[in-house]
């Protein structure tokens, strides 16, 4: 059985060390955050926090208190609070740890397409090409596949940038793979999850 | 000098002309200028182009002044919000520059603090990169990037004192000192103006030199995504 969405965020949470400073993405990422433990990882906000808390409860909601899905939120008792440029000082200055994001497309290089689709969906990047260009480590959680069953593993990626050679590590459906020298190395397989049936399908090269 | 207001219109008397360029604070719709932003849309200033990380929704934020056709340009780094914005856009009756996030922030801090322009990583091999210098750095390729000078600027603060000192509150801060800083003058609406010595001085979150004009109101404060969690039972 490939991985659902849960198990990818709780796959993706293996990748976070105790005292780590992270930035989570919209989508799957955010789940990550549920599956941390007991290690001490302080989320960053791109919006201008560090130490995000858990959704807060009904009537307690802060309008002066959102993350960067413009989602209410809380604070905990090491939180703090910063400005937009000084947020990004920190994101672009490499002092943020890892990022684990969402993608519609990897390229074998570590290229990554995940802002626009020309003509469909033209919303902007917000911050993702300043956190794939600065982070320590870029970690993509993504369908190892379209819902037509195209790959999104791709050899080279069609849509339109946000950052070349920027992934570490993809966590997919099917498993974890890494961006090596000439292609993707399988690290891991989801259970019940063969070589061959992650293999066919992938259009980047493994190696 | 005195810097206090009766309201945003007074506050906005004499700075707004058709053409000009508007730097806002907030990201989404937390820490907005609402009362500003709607100031301007009651004056009907035209061709505005604004610096804003958002476009705000439909009927809140900037968003009031696409409905009436007021905005010519965006620099922003995220307009998914807005239904409005993207039928304007798709019908090319809108411009859009899209920033990255942290390059637009950026933008506003150098504008303010006086540096013309500056190199980052980010964007580089990107649509983004496209017709702006690259220089290599110690092996590392970088892109320059253009402070922004606003000729207004409009911010909300959550505390004031009546020399423009601001205190913001939790995520309401944002883009606000920036987009303050990089203003020719700049405008701040709060929620409250607190007697002078009444604000501590070390906790001081933007100087009053950056703030020219000032207005108390009562805001909306509209939440976009109210998400919350169950109380587990004891």
């Amino acid at each position: 059985m490939p991985w659902d969405r849960n198990q990818m965020a709780e796959r993706a949470a293996q990748e976070l060390e105790d005292g780590m400073y992270v930035n989570l993405g919209i989508g799957i990422p955010t789940l990550v955050a549920n599956y941390v433990g007991d290690k001490e990882i302080t989320l960053q906000s791109e919006n201008g926090m560090l130490g995000m808390g858990a959704f807060p409860y009904e009537g307690e909601e802060d309008p002066d208190l959102i993350n960067a899905g413009k989602q209410t939120i809380t604070e905990l008792n090491r939180t703090a609070y910063f400005d937009s440029a000084t947020s990004f000082g920190m994101i672009r200055g490499g002092k943020i740890a890892a990022a684990i994001l969402g993608a519609m497309e990897v390229a074998e290089n570590g290229d990554l397409a995940n802002w626009m689709i020309p003509g469909k969906l033209v919303k902007g990047m917000g911050g993702a090409m300043d956190l794939v260009a600065g982070v320590g480590r870029v970690i993509v959680v993504m369908d190892h596949t379209s819902k037509h069953g195209d790959s999104k593993l791709l050899k080279s990626c069609t849509l339109p940038l946000t950052g070349t050679g920027v992934v570490d590590r993809i966590i997919t459906n099917l498993g974890v793979l890494d961006v090596v020298k000439g292609g993707l190395k399988i690290v891991e397989l989801a259970d019940g999850v063969t070589e061959d049936e992650l293999r066919a399908a992938t259009e980047a090269t493994i190696v | 000098m005195k810097k206090v207001y009766a309201n945003a219109a007074d506050a906005l008397d004499g700075l707004l002309f058709d053409g000009m360029t508007i730097a806002a604070g907030g990201f989404g719709l937390c820490g907005i200028p609402e009362l500003l932003l709607q100031a301007i849309k009651d004056h009907g200033t035209k061709d505005l182009t604004f610096a804003s990380n958002n476009a705000g929704v439909d009927d809140f934020g900037i968003g009031i002044l696409l409905q009436t056709r007021q905005v010519r340009k965006m620099l922003s780094s995220y307009v998914g919000e807005n239904a409005e914005f993207m039928r304007q856009y798709l019908a090319g009756e809108l411009e859009i520059e899209f920033n990255p996030q942290g390059t637009l922030a950026e933008r506003m801090r150098a504008g303010g603090a006086g540096i013309p322009g500056f190199y980052t990583k980010t964007g580089v091999g990107t649509q983004v990169a496209e017709g702006k210098e690259h220089k290599d750095f110690d092996g590392e390729t970088y892109i320059l990037e253009r402070g922004i000078v606003a000729d207004l600027s409009i911010v909300k603060a959550w505390k004031a004192d009546d020399t423009g000192n601001l205190v913001f509150r939790k995520t309401a801060r944002n883009f606000n000192p920036p987009a303050a800083m990089c203003g020719k003058v700049c405008v701040a609406e709060v929620e409250e103006i607190v007697p002078r010595g009444t604000l501590d001085p070390d906790n001081i979150h933007l100087p009053g030199i950056y703030v020219h004009r000032l207005i108390q109101g009562d805001h909306e404060k509209r939440i976009e995504q109210r998400t919350t969690r169950k109380r587990e039972d004891a």
